[in-house]
């Protein structure tokens, strides 16, 4: 048995981390939440999450930034949105969960055990050079990143898929490619942009601070 | 008192802090010095709390040691003090409408974040203020006579308890109830927190008491469709419905209920939840007060489609005898009462609980609302306090209460009904008593901050009674294990354990919150109130006034104005007697001049202002040719004023001098 | 008259979800609906983007609802759950953010493309109920399906987090449809429960007990089969029958497009509707009753 301390000190959170998610579109009502379980109760993935749904709400909003995006729980989320639907304080639960797993993904702290983060990823990939997703190829590509073992394991489902003609054997393509590229990189030079701006402020922050 | 020329105006300035409100946003001193500087003006000072003693000494001794003419005050909302102000400069010899308010806190400090926009903005009402007063005329308050008698409407405790206050102390009372019988929800409950005491046994005198005492007259089956008139004069409309029974004459003797030509009692019975059945011919439970039986047309063989058609063979005409109280050809009337004031204890609604699917109400027969289980657990109920489920003999062995259904929900209804924890541990333990369950309460937080309320929680939790802190997710009747095969499952997070459980049960009880009636809107307009955003009425201040509204002489009490339980609406109810007396007693009302006068020479008689006001109040004089305003009934609202097409209707205060120099005011900041 | 719609088939309905794409044109065929499929559309953006970016996701959706919008059909047909769900989100945020509809506007621009957010977008199960009717959908069947039982099975992204065309708690669009081509609708209280096909492929234990949850409960309730409207819930549905029984023991029972039953009540074939891609064949139906012989 591992005995741990539990108490959290000040310097445990991150402060600010709270704001920040709420700040994003759609998560601005996690601030309402007042802790009534009624998201865990209603998630069919809370029985297996090591912090409820309810938990995840609560230390987002008290800045336990690592323990949430180390935690199991965004990433047991299978975005069915009964949460989001059933929340009293119109909580876009689902979206809260969606903006951990890109924070985690970006800061690359969530569990490295898991293969959906690699899924997400590869997901991402392959939308990203050929515009679709050929569903099987995507699954052979993450469970040989992940555990190449799983992926042995699969084979008499994958074979089951090629004898019903679920399994194309050529890889889905969109025309125009080149389209897809361009629109995304707009997007990321507004993040570039924004990241900027948000740079600049900070500079004048402490450049009006410290003349104060 | 004949206006002062220009050069004899002697104005006087006073801005308050009102503590930190006003002062942390504007520069109280600064604004004090500019006023210092207009025309006219021969003091100007800052205050800390104008409204304070003295505060007002203050302005009295300025006005007789700077022979002041003319105060402008620059502090809170009208509403609030403009009264205490006009007070204290009647008090220092002055006529009390050489007197302006500026409301630099709710239209200014308190909405602004700029200290410099903040105090500019301070600056120019303040000019306004002051461009104005100076033109302001003498004017006087007129007395009405107030009208003894009272209008109650709605019978539930709150109405009972009002009326009999008021007959106590010797005034009429018109009590008016839409139900058959009066005793609102009071009446179905069956014991009352946290005492324990029977509904029933605190109730049913008071009741009995409306029901003989001769300064009440009670309109059971009767609801109001009009008011008229104004604070101290009301003339109300009120429709009695036909019960085809005559109320002199019934004695309440119930032989036509036993002869109906129904032999069973056949139709849901609205006093038991539609738990118990009843006849067309019924009397809504056995202390109804009045005593009088009533014929439902929409059950009744004697009608179809609530159409009289003389085809049932009329037994209960022949159980009553001579005694001839059944009348089939009763009709809709309409009764006027005049009354000087009005008490508004409309109540409430229960939460329909099918507007929350994921509880199963109306799906599952064995999940209940709250005023169901008080019936199923009430000894004269329709099962005689025999707790069973609904199919009339299985005894629950465990049952949850679900807290908050309806309540503190976005998506519903927002508020917190204040009752619901208090009767979900009230029938917790009368369940318990009468089953022996297993009996659980899921709650978000234990609200339970009344007398003697906190240590009937813990009696509670004493007696063994479960409470799971949590807002129920689901309840389902999918089975995951066997032990919850055939049973109602309630899925929820226990919060302070820290697990999502799932619970079978045999019984579940929704909590139902609290909300207005259906038809709040239209008894609102009737009555000329307002309605808070989630539709109950308003009352005028919530902490000075709580019982008075925005009109004169209509008071509220009960959960018309809010959900509160037993002891807070009798208090109320207490109150807005008291108010009404207080004004009966006082015999007068004063009436703000600030009303609409015609030039009568210059009138045109077009009558384009008559069908404008709002209020009734211009009638049209034949004769002369000339519309005529009615200064009692006018509420100085100033439409008519600006329809005039020749200018000829003028307002007291905002004539157009006024107007005009308050507008100048204001521009001269560009 | 034939009715045109564009046609958005998403990823799955080209790979594992084809039984839906080759049962539903038919049928719709059948009904006098056309699908024209948008020429070069890309994967949707669905769930699995989200977790990386949702705005590149939204758009990502957007340039096929722009792309829909030039087809110059009034409405856009998206039969897989996954894909109604974010092209839906996406017009939601078109909406009610200016700060993301400001980068899809800038991303569209950059490939000459403009979506001012009209064009509809529509559930098979919602043009079928809503816009066809159940009594043009009735004078088409020639073999009803009677005696059969069905648990009917929305799943979650049709319902929520929109609440578009049916009721969220308790959806009866597919009951109604599938009662009139002759089937029997099992009481399910599953009916919008989470299938976990998200996780079925990288956590086998969650994802799989979900699935479990529902094939137990339509076993329990007495159903021969499940009627899904998602390519992703029947493949997690249908596809992992040898895991959950090494698990939980066998729970076989057959999931299959609502499309499919309906084309078999057409008197569609039932290698023409894809039956044969299951992995848990539905048993054949009984032989029809010759019309107007006995009874």
């Amino acid at each position: 048995m591992k005995i741990e301390r539990t108490i959290k000190y000040e310097a445990d959170r991150v402060k600010g981390f709270g704001d920040e998610v709420s700040s994003v579109p759609g998560c601005e009502k996690l601030q309402a939440c007042i802790q009534c379980g009624t998201c865990s109760g209603v998630c069919p993935l809370s029985i297996y999450m090591d912090y409820s749904p309810r938990q995840v709400m609560a230390m987002v909003r008290s800045d336990f930034k690592n323990e949430v995006l180390t935690s199991h729980t965004v990433w047991l989320c299978a975005s069915c949105y009964q949460c989001t639907v059933d929340c009293p304080r119109e909580i876009r639960i689902t979206d809260i969960m969606y903006e951990l797993k890109q924070r985690a993904l970006q800061e690359g702290i969530y569990p490295k055990k898991f293969s959906i983060p690699v899924l997400a990823k590869e997901f991402y990939k392959m939308v990203y050079r050929y515009g679709r997703v050929s569903e099987n190829l995507l699954a052979m590509t993450m469970f040989l990143k992940s555990s190449p073992l799983e992926a042995l394991k699969m084979w008499r489902l994958g074979l089951g898929l090629i004898l019903r003609g679920r399994f194309p054997l050529t890889l889905e393509k969109i025309k125009r490619r080149d389209e897809l590229g361009r629109m995304m990189k707009v997007v990321d030079q507004v993040k570039i942009n924004k990241l900027h701006d948000e740079l600049k402020q900070a500079r004048q922050h402490v450049a009006a601070r410290s003349q104060a | 008192m004949d206006k002062p020329s220009k050069q004899t105006v002697r104005i006087g300035f006073y801005i308050c802090h009102c503590g930190s409100n006003i002062a942390a946003m504007v520069d109280c001193p600064a604004v004090a010095r500019f006023v210092g500087t207009l025309p006219h003006v021969v003091l100007s000072r800052d205050y800390k709390y104008m409204c304070s003693d003295p505060g007002q000494e203050l302005i009295q001794k300025d006005i007789s040691e700077h022979q002041l003419n003319r105060v402008v005050v620059a502090s809170c909302s009208p509403l609030l003090h403009e009264h205490t102000f006009r007070g204290a400069v009647e008090a220092g010899g002055l006529n009390p409408f050489f007197f302006h308010m500026v409301n630099i806190r709710e239209h200014d400090s308190w909405v602004h974040t700029d200290p410099a926009e903040a105090t500019a903005k301070a600056k120019e009402l303040a000019h306004a203020a002051i461009m104005r007063v100076a033109m302001h005329k003498a004017l006087e308050v007129k007395k009405v006579p107030v009208h003894p008698d009272v209008l109650v409407v709605g019978g539930g405790i709150a109405g009972i308890h009002a009326a009999l206050t008021l007959a106590n102390a010797g005034k009429k009372v018109f009590l008016v109830e839409r139900e058959p019988s009066i005793g609102g929800h009071m009446a179905q409950f069956d014991k009352t927190f946290p005492t324990l005491d029977c509904a029933a046994c605190i109730l049913t005198p008071k009741m009995s008491a409306v029901g003989t005492h001769p300064n009440i007259t009670l309109l059971s089956y009767s609801e109001v469709t009009k008011l008229d008139g104004y604070v101290g004069n009301y003339t109300a409309t009120v429709k009695r419905k036909p019960r085809y029974i005559s109320e002199d004459k019934c004695t309440g003797c119930q032989e036509c209920i036993a002869n109906c030509v129904y032999k069973e009692p056949k139709f849901p019975d609205e006093f038991n939840e539609g738990l118990g059945k009843r006849k067309p011919v019924y009397i809504p439970f056995p202390q109804a007060t009045p005593q009088v039986v009533v014929i439902d047309p929409q059950t009744c063989l004697n009608f179809r489609n609530g159409e009289l058609t003389g085809k049932c063979k009329k037994s209960c005409v022949a159980a009553c005898g001579d005694k001839e109280a059944i009348d089939f050809s009763q009709t809709e009337t309409f009764q006027e009462l005049k009354v000087g004031t009005v008490i508004v204890t409309t109540g409430f609604q229960a939460f329909d609980a099918k507007r929350m699917p994921q509880y199963g109400y109306g799906k599952f027969p064995n999940v209940y609302t709250a005023l169901e289980i008080e019936r199923l657990v009430n000894t004269s109920g329709p099962t005689a306090g025999h707790v069973v489920l609904r199919d009339g003999k299985t005894e629950p062995r465990s049952i949850g209460i679900i807290h908050c259904v309806g309540s503190r929900d976005k998506k519903t209804n927002r508020w917190c009904s204040r009752v619901c924890c208090m009767f979900s541990l009230k029938l917790a333990h009368l369940l318990k008593e009468h089953t022996g369950a297993e009996v659980y309460n899921f709650y978000i937080d234990m609200r339970a901050p009344g007398k003697g309320y906190e240590e009937f929680y813990d009696k509670l939790l004493e007696e063994g009674v479960h409470f799971i802190r949590g807002r129920v997710g689901e309840v389902t009747d999918w089975a995951r294990t066997p032990d919850e095969e055939g049973k109602l499952v309630i899925r929820v997070e226990d919060t302070l354990a820290g697990y999502v459980r799932r619970i079978p049960f045999d019984m579940v009880v929704l909590a139902t919150g609290l909300e207005p009636h259906a038809d709040a809107q239209d008894v609102r307009r009737m009555l000329n109130m307002s309605c808070g955003s989630e539709g109950f009425f308003l009352e005028r201040h919530p902490k000075l006034a709580p019982v008075s509204t925005f009109t004169e002489g209509i008071f509220l009490a009960g959960c018309c104005q809010g959900p509160r339980d037993i002891p807070d609406t009798v208090a109320q109810a207490g109150a807005a007697a008291a108010e009404a007396l207080a004004l009966i007693d006082k015999g007068f009302i004063e009436q703000e001049p600030n009303t609409a006068f015609i030039l009568e020479d210059e009138c045109c008689g077009c009558k384009s202002c008559i069908p404008l006001c709002p209020y009734t109040a211009i009638t049209f004089d034949a004769a002369n040719k000339k519309a005529v305003i009615n200064e009692a009934l006018c509420k100085g609202c100033g439409t008519c004023v600006a329809a005039c097409p020749s200018g000829t209707i003028v307002q007291n205060l905002f004539d157009d001098e006024e107007i005009f120099s308050e507008i100048e005011g204001v521009l001269a900041h560009e | 008259m034939t009715t045109k719609y564009s046609y958005f088939p998403g990823c799955s309905l080209k790979g594992i979800g084809r039984a839906y794409e080759e049962s539903l044109l038919p049928v719709l065929r059948a009904l006098d609906v056309e699908l024209e499929e948008l020429e070069d559309w890309n994967c949707c953006g669905a769930t699995a983007y989200m977790a990386i970016d949702e705005v590149k996701a939204c758009v990502l959706a957007s340039r096929n609802l722009a792309m829909a919008e030039k087809l110059g059909h009034k409405e856009l047909v998206a039969p897989c759950s996954a894909c109604y769900l974010v092209l839906n989100k996406t017009k939601h945020y078109l909406q009610d953010s200016p700060a993301v509809r400001g980068v899809i506007e800038k991303a569209l621009a950059e490939v000459n493309m403009t979506y001012s957010g009209n064009t509809p977008v529509r559930h098979p199960l919602d043009v079928m109920i809503h816009s066809i009717g159940l009594d043009a959908i009735k004078q088409r069947v020639k073999r009803p399906l009677t005696g059969l039982k069905v648990a009917p099975y929305y799943g979650c992204q049709i319902v929520r987090p929109y609440s578009t065309f049916d009721d969220q708690y308790n959806p009866t669009t597919m009951d109604r449809l599938l009662e009139a081509i002759g089937c029997t609708i099992v009481h399910f209280p599953l009916k919008t429960r989470c299938c976990g096909a998200s996780l079925t492929g990288t956590l086998p234990e969650p994802g799989l007990l979900c699935a479990r949850d529902i094939l137990a409960e339509a076993i329990t309730r007495g159903a021969d089969l499940i009627a899904t409207v998602c390519p992703l819930c029947q493949f997690n549905l249908d596809g992992y029958h040898d895991k959950i029984a090494k698990k939980w023991g066998p729970h076989r029972i057959p999931t299959v497009y609502f499309t499919q039953l309906m084309g078999l009540a057409f008197g569609l074939g039932e290698r023409e509707l894809g039956l044969h891609r299951g992995f848990v064949p539905m048993q054949p139906l009984p032989a029809p009753v010759p019309v107007g012989v006995g009874v």
